[in-house]
Formats: C-alpha cells, sequence, structure tokens
C-alpha cells in the first residue's frame, strides 16, 4: 500500500514536498516506517528528535500503520 | 472551562482574559509570549509559525485538561499564532484564573512548559542571513 504522509517544518524542508509517498506493506509498525524514512532521508538522523503521529496522536514504536491512517512525521517541536 | 485557539490573525490578550473571568476566580495569571529581536546575539528580522493544525489543537486541548486536574483552577485559555510575526508581536497567550494565586501561577507555568515540548508548531528564525528551523538540531 501507499502512505501519504503529511510533513512539516524541517521535515518538510528535507523531504522536498508537503506529503510524502512511501510504500509499504501491511501492519508495518511506526518503528519500522522510521527505520524506512531514516534509510531514505538520512538528514533525519541529524535531527534532535522524530516522532510519528497516527491519526493526530504520538504514535510509539509499537503502533500499527494501517492504509487510511493520517500518518504525519513529527520533527523537534518549537512553538511557543 | 477551556478555550484553546489557534489563529492566523494577532493575539488579543483580553479575549484570554476576558475568557477566564469567574466569580469563583481570587485572580489570574496570564502568560504573554513575544517575540525577542535577538536569539544568542544574531538580530531576527521575524519568526514564521506552522502547526499541523488538528494535532496541534488537540495536544493544547489535553495540555490544559491536564492542568484542570492537575491544579484547584477554574478556567484556561490558551491561543496561539500560526503565520508571520515581527519583534514585539505574540505567538501565544495563556491566560488562567483560580481562587487562589499560587494555583494560577502554578498551572500557567505548566501550560506553557508543556506546550513547548508536545504541541507540533513550529518556528522558523529568519535572520539577515539565512533562516532557521528552532531547535531541529542537537
Amino acid at each position: 500500500m501507499t502512505l501519504e504522509i503529511l510533513t512539516f517544518g524541517i521535515a518538510r524542508d528535507i523531504v522536498g514536498s508537503t506529503i510524502l509517498k512511501l510504500d509499504i506493506t501491511e501492519g508495518v509498525t511506526v518503528a519500522d516506517l522510521k527505520k524506512e524514512i531514516l534509510s531514505k532521508y538520512p538528514r533525519f538522523e541529524s535531527l534532535t528528535s522524530l516522532m510519528i503521529a497516527v491519526n493526530t496522536e504520538y504514535g510509539n514504536d509499537a503502533t500499527i500503520v494501517k492504509a487510511h491512517d493520517e500518518i504525519a512525521l513529527i520533527p523537534p517541536v518549537s512553538g511557543g | 472551562m477551556i478555550d484553546i485557539q489557534l489563529l492566523s490573525t494577532p493575539l488579543s490578550i483580553s479575549a484570554c482574559e476576558t475568557f477566564v473571568e469567574s466569580p469563583e476566580a481570587g485572580g489570574a495569571v496570564v502568560f504573554i509570549g513575544t517575540v525577542r529581536n535577538k536569539t544568542a546575539n544574531k538580530a531576527v528580522v521575524r519568526l514564521e509559525f506552522e502547526a499541523y493544525t488538528p494535532m496541534a489543537i488537540r495536544e493544547m486541548e489535553k495540555i490544559a485538561q491536564t492542568a484542570l486536574d492537575k491544579f484547584a483552577v477554574s478556567k484556561i485559555s490558551i491561543h496561539h499564532h500560526v503565520g508571520i510575526l515581527n519583534i514585539g508581536e505574540l505567538p501565544v497567550v495563556i491566560a488562567v484564573s483560580a481562587p487562589h494565586r499560587g494555583a494560577a501561577f502554578d498551572a500557567c507555568e505548566f501550560c506553557i512548559d508543556s506546550l513547548k515540548q508536545t504541541v507540533p508548531i513550529w518556528k522558523k528564525e529568519i535572520f539577515e542571513d539565512g533562516e532557521v528551523w528552532v531547535a531541529a538540531h542537537p
């Protein structure tokens, strides 16, 4: 399946687009997804942190990603 | 009671103050975030804020709800700006009312500290000679 991952802030700069399209196999976890993204875009390694949101909640490593989930890349936040 | 807003229009301190007015309140604490003119001695020209809107609102609601559960406070209002801001303008305003001031101070500090840690909002500093996403790199 193809995921359309939302990107923000420096993540959008690194990916070069507001949406990162990624072909993944059904049933992957957030940890798998992160590994895949890091190998495709090694610049993410230099960030303080990289979180993945699943349906507007922070996902943990074991969270399973499904086809119609809203996935977003959350680089270090800096509001306020 | 909580009031959370993510706005592209200028923030109103009085809107936050008015929301937290309550007959049971003995006082209110208001935190006003302002755009500083420099970072590490480098002159800042302006800031640009962007948000993952639905999640940012949800996270701010969680923070306000946690503060209501944790501290003896009456009402909380959190307004955050998205878009371009110049020096002296307001990225964030937080107002908290409570029967007694100690809880209002504590809850207000908890809200701004938590907001900076978890709410998906990003700030880009624009300098004369470049720009940087704040806190992105160690």
